[in-house]
């Protein structure tokens, strides 16, 4: 195959998958494999009354925001930390272990605890989110500069670079690809504890999950299916136009990107 | 004459119960001469360069480099991935306080010098190892140190390209009037870069024998006059790792 061809499938190759996501569901509703399963045409519908409604925009705004500032703190928070493990030993020991723990824990099991000890508002909400993405920024962070290149450190050194220079000059551009993973992973999980909060908290906030969650009283199910479609646009959206097209930037600068180093 | 570099008793444990890897070494180098330290493998020769590097303190005795900045390079040109070959080179002059306005000049004065003229924007993994090694050379002399330790720099080239560098090295540290300290385990390479061949023998690592080269540059590795030479080395360097029973 040729680079062009090869690049056009690369660029064609979400769309077939959605395509082919699309289709499993058109046949599964053709063949009454369920019978709440509604059909594409009804789900678009029901996405389409959303916009119509007042549902679709305010739901959205309202979570991307409260995710977008949740992830600001979280990296706020989650930098330092997972450099501070790197730095001191001490710091390692006793924060690295309970990061990870809160890495594992589902933000599911958190609502209930932060309702009770935050209230039901955007505190708790908050609250939930902070503790799904800081321990992921803060683990992402620690082993990005647990990987820098000791031959590199070693370079800067004897080039006379020391202290915060040599962190500016070298060490932070040398962890830059696991950092960019650090901050992916940290949006992902700010996202998902997001939505787990939203559905479950006590107050309904304007955002996607309480827009879910009403469906889900009202039993409708095409409603319930086009929320999660705007759940699943907004995890492309920002893979695909903020961090895919930031590692790419980041990897091609040092020779790393699979794309163009395919044989 | 005061000395370059002078090592008095220096020696080197990592633990305080682990065995010597450095026992009582001693050493002077001369400003501008290029000493080759020789040795096989663990002898303790990238350990007597990093001490002098300052990259390590040692366990006892002393090292001074009254000749004052030491540059390094290493077998891996250690080159930083991010900039360009010019701008590896810029940040080593930006850490010795060279204004902004000249670096890039300089740089590409730097990269001329070692035969790179035009790279100044090549990405480093778009360069070929000999290339990446000139550049790591350029970034070194950008440092201004008259002091120049190289750990097995060319050790991971091809033979072709390898006696390129040698000439270049060669034709560089004598403009520029360097004192270098370039360890390697090839006694060819020793002899035909060096003006002194010190040859060290392992567990612990200490000084086993001398030579001077007396032979006029240009040399080439191929001559019999370095053939014969490396030969007696090559010899005594083989006692020395039949007896350390390696």
């Amino acid at each position: 195959m040729s680079d062009t061809a090869r690049r056009a499938a690369g660029r064609l190759a979400p769309v077939v998958a959605l395509a082919a996501v699309l289709a499993v569901w058109q046949a599964a509703h053709a063949l009454h494999l369920s019978a709440a399963l509604p059909s594409l045409g009804e789900v678009a519908g029901d996405l389409a009354g959303a916009a119509r409604d007042g549902t679709l925009l305010p739901s959205l705004g309202g979570s991307v925001l409260r995710t977008v500032v949740g992830f600001a703190a979280s990296v706020a928070a989650g930098v330092p930390l997972g450099l501070a493990c790197h730095r001191w030993t001490p710091v390692r020991v006793v924060c690295a272990p309970v990061l990870n723990a809160l890495q594992a824990l589902p933000a599911a099991a958190l609502v209930p605890v932060a309702t009770i000890l935050l209230g039901g508002g955007s505190t708790a909400v908050y609250g939930v989110v902070l503790l799904g993405a800081v321990p992921s920024v803060a683990v992402g962070m620690l082993s990005a500069a647990d990987q820098i290149p000791p031959l590199l450190r070693r370079a800067a050194r004897t080039l006379g670079l020391t202290g915060a220079r040599a962190a500016r000059e070298v060490l932070l551009p040398a962890a830059l690809p696991g950092v960019v993973a650090a901050l992916r992973q940290g949006w992902t999980f700010g996202w998902r504890a997001l939505m787990t909060a939203e559905v479950m908290n006590a107050t309904p906030l304007t955002g996607i999950g309480s827009w879910l969650n009403r469906d889900k009283e009202n039993g409708d199910i095409g409603g319930m299916l086009a929320a999660i479609a705007v759940v699943l646009a907004v995890g492309i959206a920002a893979e695909s136009l903020v961090f895919r097209p930031i590692e790419r930037r980041v990897l091609r600068a040092r020779g790393l990107d699979a794309e163009q180093s395919r044989p | 004459m005061s000395a370059a570099i002078s090592l008095e008793s220096v020696s080197k444990r990592f633990a305080p119960a682990a065995p010597p890897v450095l026992a009582d070494v001693d050493l002077r180098i001369a400003p501008g001469e290029f000493v080759c330290l020789l040795g096989a493998s663990g002898c303790g020769k990238s350990t007597l360069l990093n001490l002098v590097a300052g990259l390590e303190a040692p366990s006892a005795g002393r090292v001074r480099v009254p000749a004052g900045r030491t540059a390094v390079m290493f077998q891996d040109h250690a080159l930083f991935p991010w900039l360009t070959a010019g701008g590896n080179v810029q940040l080593a002059l930006k850490a010795r306080g060279v204004p902004r306005a000249e670096r890039r000049a300089e740089a590409e004065r730097l990269l001329a010098l070692v035969r790179l003229p035009g790279r100044h924007d090549a990405r480093v993994h778009a360069l070929s190892g000999g290339m990446r090694q000139r550049v790591a050379l350029a970034r070194a002399l950008a440092q201004d140190a008259s002091v120049l330790l190289m750990d097995e720099p060319f050790a991971a080239l091809d033979a072709i390209t390898r006696d390129h560098l040698y000439a270049e090295l060669t034709r560089i540290r004598l403009a520029l009037g360097l004192t270098v300290v370039f360890v390697t385990h090839n006694a060819r390479e020793a002899v035909r870069l060096g003006d002194r061949v010190v040859l060290l023998a392992a567990r612990p690592g200490r000084i086993a024998r001398e030579w001077t080269v007396d032979l006029p540059h240009p040399r080439r590795i191929e001559s019999a006059a370095v053939a014969g030479l490396s030969a007696e080395i090559i010899d005594r360097l083989g006692e020395e790792v039949a007896g350390a029973d390696v």
